[in-house]
């Protein structure tokens, strides 16, 4: 009885990775298709799968033709620098709130809170207007501090959580050695916090890598695109190349990829963070 | 938030306005550097553009020379109520919340309930294969779902229920009808948030104690009961939780209709974030589309704070 029940569980989860997994499956399959202006006939796909025919044209074009080189480096700067700001700037305001007193603390931090049931993307008419009033339209000190800046009150919020879960004696040691605030912010609240920082600077990174209208909105320059921009151009020019679009995208997977693999207990941990960092 | 209370109110009571006021900024000093970048960055970018918003939308607001702005009063809100096609957006954006949010959820619990399961094998790597969708792309999604669903019988989706099991009369235009088109986004919502709430609810399945569960079997309640007594029960935080982002996120709806249909055909998939994006930055009309997106703004606003209120402040 419970063995028979175990192989239907373990059969519909198995019918279940074919639905998530195949979609990546037929997009991998095209990317390897050699001829692709049309849209391929999907058992032309399946032959050349069972042949092991597979074309690697695309991923060297996609790679070298146009600035996709330029817009992989774009994404990686900016959103390398989103990350390290944000994460800074948010474990400091998180430390100010969780260990400091000051009148109106828990009222300002109200406001934070509410601040974060407002879906992101309805501010994006009245952020564009601030971006445009600093003169930052289409430069990426205007990305960065959107993405920056909009991510402070749910970083905030994790983070707050955490530090306040550090013993306070453990501040002591530094005390007694006439260290001030500042030593024990660096010396005992980031390194005792490590695992939520880090679970921050991922969804900082993934989230700023994967992001799109805002740069859509703000960044006019062709040159100065990011990846997300530059795959909607793209599927916009090259049309039903499905082949070359495909294997671009896949290159611009790859560093999701590689960070979910190598971090991959972080996601499972803090799935409660999510809802924070998506808006 | 237990260190925020004032340490001894009697003490704070008995103080002096004046002493307190120096108290006071004695501590704003002492915070400064560490609160001032997070809160001026917050104040900029999350505060003053709600309230910039709600300025802009009782204006015939002028984005490259906002001082020939003109104050219109309530003329934007009136139009957003007599605007056929914020009713289609409305119907889109509601009929996608009704959808995927269930979607999403009944799908994304049950598969957790079944990795979590005794009998499971692999979990790990089950956990796992269904969370990637959740860390692509939306782009790359987007323009795969697009892929997927093209028409004609060589569209993937069709070469499948057409041609090999001969469930559909004819390949479908997918993208072309306002329906099937509909559908497609739907499926891709569920397809790439069901992962989200599965890793949510087995994070919350981990944390029950083992002893409920042994309890209940020395009583000799059967799988079913125990799942409906015990594991739902447990799971109701959790579950509130996952709702409200859910039906947070499926407001957020945007990406995918822009890729996809980008409204058409003929505006018949368009949903409120990109009837309001094209009002701003392709009909320039500013004024206009923040009051939509103040209404709409409100409207989320309402849902999430009841919601809210109802599990209290602890579990947001």
């Amino acid at each position: 009885m419970n063995k028979t029940k175990g192989t239907i569980i373990n059969l519909i989860l198995a019918l279940g990775i074919l639905v998530v997994v195949f979609p990546f499956i037929y997009m991998i399959l095209t990317a390897l298709q050699k001829n692709s202006y049309v849209l391929p006939h999907p058992q032309d796909l399946f032959d050349d799968l069972i042949h092991f025919k597979f074309y690697l044209g695309n991923f060297a074009k996609a790679w070298t033709e146009g600035n996709f080189q330029r817009y992989f480096m774009n994404s990686l700067v900016v959103a390398s620098f989103a990350t390290v700001v944000g994460v800074f700037i948010s474990a400091l305001t998180a430390y100010a709130f969780a260990r400091f007193q000051f009148p109106f603390k828990e009222p300002l931090f109200k406001i934070f809170l509410i601040s974060m049931m407002i879906p992101g993307l309805f501010n994006i008419i009245p952020i564009y207007t601030v971006v445009h009033s600093l003169g930052l339209v289409d430069t990426y000190s205007g990305l960065l501090l959107v993405y920056v800046c909009t991510g402070i009150a749910g970083n905030t919020f994790f983070l707050r959580g955490f530090f306040e879960q550090v013993p306070r004696e453990m501040e002591e040691s530094v005390v007694v050695d006439g260290g001030g605030r500042w030593t024990i912010f660096r010396h005992i609240y980031l390194p005792m916090s490590k695992p939520a920082i880090a679970t921050q600077a991922i969804f900082a990174f993934m989230g700023s890598w994967d992001e799109f209208f805002v740069a859509l909105t703000l960044i006019k320059t062709e040159s100065k695109r990011t990846l997300p921009i530059a795959l909607q151009m793209f599927q916009g020019v090259h049309g039903t190349e499905w082949g070359l679009f495909f294997s671009a995208s896949l290159i611009a997977l790859i560093p999701s990829i590689i960070i979910f693999i190598i971090f991959q207990k972080y996601f499972v941990q803090s799935g409660q963070n999510e809802g924070a960092v998506k808006g | 938030m237990k260190n925020s209370l004032p340490a001894d109110p009697f003490v704070q009571a008995k103080m002096s306005l004046r002493q307190r006021i120096s108290i006071g900024l004695k501590q704003y000093g002492e915070v400064f550097p560490y609160l001032i970048f997070g809160l001026v960055g917050f104040l900029t970018f999350s505060v003053y553009p709600i309230v910039k918003g709600i300025y802009m939308s009782f204006f015939n607001y002028n984005i490259i020379n906002p001082a020939l702005s003109h104050f219109i009063g309530f003329a934007n809100y009136i139009k957003v109520f007599q605007d056929p096609n914020v009713l289609i957006s409305l119907r889109n954006t509601l009929l996608y919340s009704l959808v995927t949010v269930p979607g999403q959820w009944i799908l994304g619990l049950l598969l957790a309930i079944l990795i979590n399961a005794k009998v499971t094998k692999f979990k790990v790597t089950f956990r796992m294969i269904y969370y990637i969708p959740v860390i692509t792309s939306w782009i790359v999604i987007s323009y795969l779902f697009k892929y997927l669903f093209a028409s004609g019988p060589d569209g993937f989706i069709n070469y499948l229920f057409y041609s090999q099991l001969h469930l559909l009369p004819s390949p479908i235009n997918w993208l072309e009808n306002p329906w099937t088109a509909m559908t497609v986004i739907w499926v891709l919502g569920i397809w790439k948030g069901l992962g989200w709430v599965m890793i949510i609810y087995l994070a919350a399945l981990q944390s029950i104690s083992n002893d409920y569960y042994e309890a209940a079997m020395i009583d000799g309640a059967g799988d079913k009961a125990i799942l409906r007594k015990i594991t739902l029960p447990l799971l109701k935080p959790t579950t509130v939780f996952v709702l409200i982002n859910l039906i947070m996120g499926s407001f957020n709806v945007f990406i995918q209709v822009y890729t996809i249909t980008n409204g058409g055909p003929l505006g018949q998939t368009e949903v409120l974030l990109s009837y309001m994006y094209k009002q701003a930055f392709q009909f320039m009309d500013f004024g206009y589309s923040s009051a939509l997106s103040v209404l709409m703004g409100i409207a989320v606003f309402i849902l999430t704070y009841s919601q809210q209120k109802k599990i209290g402040q602890s579990n947001i």
